[in-house]
């Protein structure tokens, strides 16, 4: 299969974008990495996703996947001869799903919205707590799903450490610009040697932004938010 | 090997409807745990600390979290009477119009429904765009999942049931209008499809719960 026959439209800041890129990375998949300018939409995205015009697409013989965990589930289902990325007894495939599905609708925005709060401590200490909670509870649910291994995934990375690993850098950066601790090692040891294993993995590495190189892009990003809008 | 199957839900949510759907095109046996979500018994509970919502269904004594999630498990654990497409591809359209519904056209149907003045109508507008989308997967199609029923007509089932009790109850026309004639025929063929037609909670009981919930809506959007 060319090269060309997988593309895959994101951007390397974003963490959504990262778990497809993990996903062909397990799977040795060779693409193309249409990456977007940041504020502008190109005419392929919005003719490939025009329901959400967002980041990732992958585009696979002309066909667009949408939707950062729908897209690893399909890299997993397409290419058989690679490593599995989720787990193969149903059983274990739903908590994974569970666990991804509660990052993206509670946990992840609980994150986001730490930045999103205006300084008033009160408030602050309330979404850093909410944060907190929920990795408290991914730290419990670590021994149930691992197997004895380094990730939720077992002996090897799999769904759930791509869904919630692709939010380190961000959660990174976030602590340096809110000068909080959100991974604490303290409360969550399990997750924090989790992280780290997570981070030096061969299909993780290459693909993870530094958290300076990150820091830089949001302070940009945070700074376009404040100025006055372009139109 | 005895299976022992449980679905905890309530008489009314269309999240827990999507299993009961499941299971009986499935032809599994399965024991109902009746919930009164003003009042949620301890097992559900403990079956479900994170959400404690319904629907849970529990295999084996394992609990099974989230209505899409248990779909795929039901789809994955029975083999008989396929819900998903094979291709991956097809299986990926479906996934992601899936999480459509629940992410953006049953929250604006929603919107609509309990919000007043120009959110309303700002809502209005939102469902008319998301209704597009839904009556052109439908081109081709008796049902969303082919000639049968599949999962994501059962993703997309709630509108079968309770869109026309939302407009009764609202004086809202949603799909009344007749501009979604596929819609509409489909909603028509869903609800008449034997394993859906036993399972519809009572209709006046419908219009009471969701007149009351409006009530609730509208009195704390008072004026500020």
């Amino acid at each position: 299969m060319s090269t060309s026959d997988v593309k895959l439209l994101g951007g390397w800041p974003s963490p959504f974008v990262m778990r497809a890129r993990i996903a062909l990375n397990i799977k040795s998949v060779d693409y193309e990495f249409l990456q977007e300018k940041v504020g502008e939409k190109s005419e392929l995205l919005l003719k490939s996703n025009p329901v959400y015009k967002k980041i990732p697409v992958l585009i696979h013989a002309d066909k667009p996947i949408c939707e950062s965990l729908i897209i690893v589930q399909y890299i997993d289902e397409v290419w058989t001869s690679g490593p599995s990325i989720l787990p193969s007894d149903p059983y274990d495939r739903a908590i994974a799903r569970f666990w991804a599905a509660y990052i993206d609708d509670k946990w992840f925005p609980s994150v986001r919205g730490i930045a999103l709060i205006a300084e008033g401590d009160e408030e602050k200490k309330e979404a850093v707590q909410e944060v907190a909670t929920g990795l408290e509870l991914l730290e419990d649910a670590f021994p149930k799903c691992n197997k004895g291994g380094n990730f939720f995934g077992g002996e090897r990375i799999g769904y759930l450490d791509i869904a919630l690993g692709c939010f380190l850098a961000w959660l990174r950066v976030t602590e340096k610009l809110n000068n909080v601790k959100l991974l604490d090692e303290a409360k969550t040891p399990n997750l924090c040697k989790w992280a780290e294993s997570f981070c030096s993995d061969a299909a993780v590495k290459d693909v993870m932004p530094e958290t300076d190189k990150l820091l830089g892009f949001a302070k940009v990003l945070m700074a376009r938010f404040k100025a006055p809008p372009a139109n | 090997m005895a299976e022992e199957v449980k679905l905890f839900r309530n008489w009314s949510s269309p999240f827990a409807l999507r299993i009961v759907w499941a299971l009986k095109l499935k032809g599994i046996e399965y024991e109902t745990i009746l919930e009164d979500l003003q009042n949620k018994s301890s097992l559900l509970l403990q079956y479900n600390p994170v959400h404690k919502k319904v629907p849970v269904l529990l295999h084996n004594g394992k609990p099974i979290l989230e209505s899409l999630v248990i779909l795929e498990y039901i789809e994955e654990t029975w083999k008989q009477h396929p819900l998903l497409p094979e291709d991956p591809f097809e299986k990926a359209t479906a996934r992601f119009w899936a999480r459509f519904n629940d992410e953006e056209l049953l929250p604006s149907i929603r919107d609509a429904s309990t919000k007043q003045g120009k959110e309303q109508e700002e809502a209005i507008v939102q469902v008319e765009e998301n209704l597009k989308y839904v009556e052109e997967k439908l081109k081709g199609n008796v049902f969303f999942g082919g000639e049968t029923i599949g999962y994501l007509d059962l993703a997309f089932g709630w509108l079968a049931n309770l869109v026309s009790v939302l407009e009764e109850v609202t004086g809202l026309s949603l799909t009344a209008s007749g501009k979604f004639p596929l819609l509409s025929a489909w909603m028509q063929n869903f609800s008449d499809a034997p394993v859906i037609k036993e399972c519809w909670p009572p209709r006046d009981k419908l219009i009471i719960k969701y007149q009351a919930m409006i009530e609730k809506y509208t009195a704390v959007a008072a004026p500020k």
